[in-house]
């Protein structure tokens, strides 16, 4: 009966303009009341992390922080900044994405456009799955065993009596693309799913081929959902502990191995800003929660940063399309 | 079994062009696809006149088949320059199908299949490389569907090789702003050539795709329901559009809009149940259809 009489007093003009009619049942305003209460909850938790967040940063974070070098010291005046952490963090997270763009592009393009024959489009769908949901903590064993292996004695370095370490922003980049990879791999499938069927009919109808049709129509037009993707990977990159800690040595300074300039640094071991507060707060060694402070808040910043970028990408996606 | 037909098959007319259309009763069995040519006694006999215009395609006996489903079913049917040829027909009477097999796009479809045969200027498709048929068969989408690049890159899309040496802009630029021309753009975004086609209107969409087609030089341009997702003036501007297309180019155009067919046509097919129901000139096919279903359809009887 209640159900027959909404849609009038819904209608009736006057009454309240928004929010439960006074006809719904009672359950049903308590549902609606709970739906809007963790709403609201939800912004508070995010407000007051954000809140306290800069306040303890505002109050922490100098400029010589950013750049100065961190120094192994109980003395907090004399423990420098972290600068090296922030370089780590810029150095992995691009290491990790130039690994994961390629890759991930091309196994959403295989599955959206090829995906033949079914059973092995769905394996690499769990597949993909499954990388995206085992946690970081095993990639980075998994990564450790691996990379300890004689054959990549190349990617770190060898110490004496033929033992590798393993530990480098190689081989850790090449395990945090994994933790980006399926966030490219969705944002790009998406994307390309968002294409509607006759706009390829119409590449091929020009005489063009599927090659041609894939790389001159459709990667072109799936570029603001890859971004989208790539800049998620590479937030979610930012923000892991593990594999730092497992897999970089999570040192406080960048350890460069060997004397090619670039090479060195990406072979040798190092830190981020995640290691960096980690080590720093009373979690880890307790020395200096101050900077632990400054740098979460830089880290905070550089991750809402990426997410921003998403949410403009995001925009300029839904202005520009076409209709199914 | 094949196409559900009524119980009993209504007797459909099999246009044999240029001589006397017959109605024929389509065999009930299984081994459908082809009907009895034997003629009804009631069969009016007209001859068509001889047009001066040019044969560009011509379909013979096409069947075309999703699974065992037949869409289209023994059509013959010529396609000719200086002409423009309207299909019509209610939803599902195979007239997209057929006009997206002219440049073998239902292949892509890949429980599709079809037999009889289709030729261009007196040559057999299959003959074709695919890609090569395309490009002298383009299409143009009910839907406007520019790619997501530059007006510019849109129209000289089909005149990129794939092949090594790629023509450069200056080379490219006279046969793009031909082609804008050809498709009445040109004076609308000659000073945006660089501009993401995406932002043009719809019907400044549709016509940059009747461009992009034009662009390659095609013998015959396909158009499926080219103005159904567009408002009464840019309709009224492709309809422009493609009748001052006929002379350089075979228009065959696809459409539910039987004023529009009535606008823009020179002949008309009316298709029903995948078959050629009744094929000729549009003031006859509209003004004194032969085919009692035809006759219905005009009517709005149904559909």
């Amino acid at each position: 009966m209640s159900s027959l009489r909404m849609p009038l007093g819904a209608a009736r003009p006057g009454r309240r303009s928004a929010g439960a009619p006074s006809s719904w049942s009672r359950s049903d305003r308590i549902g609606v009341a709970a739906c809007w209460a963790a709403g609201i909850l939800l912004c508070l938790i995010c407000a007051a992390i954000l809140i306290y967040m800069m306040f303890r940063g505002l109050q922490n974070l100098t400029p010589s922080l950013l750049f100065s070098h961190p120094q192994a010291s109980l003395n907090q005046s004399q423990s420098g900044g972290f600068l090296d952490p922030l370089i780590g963090t810029f150095v992995l997270t691009t290491m990790g994405i130039v690994i994961a763009l390629p890759i991930g592009i091309g196994v959403a393009v295989w599955l959206v456009e090829y995906g033949r024959p079914p059973w092995l489009a769905r394996m690499v769908e769990s597949g993909v799955e499954v990388v995206a949901g085992t946690p970081s903590i095993v990639l980075a064993i998994f990564g450790l065993l691996l990379f300890t292996q004689n054959i990549f004695g190349f990617l770190s370095f060898t110490a004496e009596g033929n033992a590798v370490f393993g530990r480098s922003f190689f081989t850790a980049g090449a395990m945090m693309s994994l933790i980006a990879l399926p966030l490219v791999v969705g944002g790009t499938r998406e994307a390309l799913l968002a294409i509607p069927h006759h706009v390829r009919e119409a590449s091929y109808a020009m005489g063009k081929t599927k090659a041609a049709t894939i790389r001159r129509v459709l990667l072109p037009g799936a570029r603001s959902g890859i971004a989208t993707g790539a800049t998620l990977g590479m937030g979610r990159i930012a923000g892991d502990t593990a594999i730092v800690t497992i897999l970089l040595g999570a040192s406080l300074q960048l350890s460069p191995q060997g004397g090619v300039p670039i090479l060195r640094t990406l072979r040798g071991t190092g830190g981020t800003l995640t290691s960096y507060v980690y080590n720093n707060s009373p979690a880890g060694e307790g020395q200096a929660p101050q900077k632990a402070y400054a740098a979460a808040f830089v880290l905070l910043l550089i991750v809402i940063l990426l997410n921003f970028a998403v949410d403009m990408l995001g925009g300029r996606r839904r202005n520009a399309g076409w209709t199914k | 079994m094949s196409t559900p037909l009524h119980e009993p098959p209504p007797p459909v007319r099999r246009i044999v062009v240029d001589w006397a259309p017959r109605v024929v009763t389509p065999l009930p069995s299984g081994n459908g696809h082809s009907p009895s040519m034997a003629p009804s006694p009631d069969a009016p006999t007209v001859a068509f006149p001889a047009r001066t215009t040019k044969e560009r395609m011509r379909v013979e006996n096409l069947t075309v088949r999703y699974d065992r489903k037949e869409a289209v079913r023994c059509v013959t049917l010529p396609v000719r320059q200086g002409e423009v040829l309207a299909l019509i027909g209610p939803s599902g009477c195979g007239k997209t199908t057929l006009l997206r097999t002219l440049n073998r796009l239902t292949e892509l479809t890949t429980s599709a299949s079809w037999d009889g045969q289709i030729l261009i200027d007196g040559e057999d498709v299959h003959a074709l490389e695919v890609t090569q048929l395309r490009r002298r068969v383009t299409m143009v989408f009910q839907q406007p569907n520019p790619f997501p690049m530059s007006i510019f890159d849109n129209v000289a899309y089909g005149l990129r090789e794939q092949g090594s040496k790629r023509p450069g802009r200056a080379e490219l630029e006279p046969q793009v702003a031909d082609a804008l021309r050809r498709a009445g753009l040109l004076d609308e975004v000659a000073d945006e050539l660089g501009k993401s086609a995406l932002r043009l209107s719809g019907g400044q969409q549709q016509r940059l795709c009747i461009a992009r087609a034009l662009a390659v030089k095609p013998e015959v341009l396909l158009l499926d329901e080219p103005c159904s997702a567009l408002d009464p003036r840019s309709t009224a501007t492709i309809e422009d559009l493609v009748v001052r297309l006929r002379d350089e180019v075979a228009v065959v155009i696809v459409t539910h809009n039987l004023q529009q067919a009535f606008r823009v046509a020179d002949r008309v097919g009316f298709m029903f149940l995948g078959e050629l129901v009744e094929y000729g000139e549009a003031s006859q096919v509209f003004g004194n259809p032969r085919a009692k279903r035809t006759r219905d359809y005009v009517a709005g009887a149904f559909g």
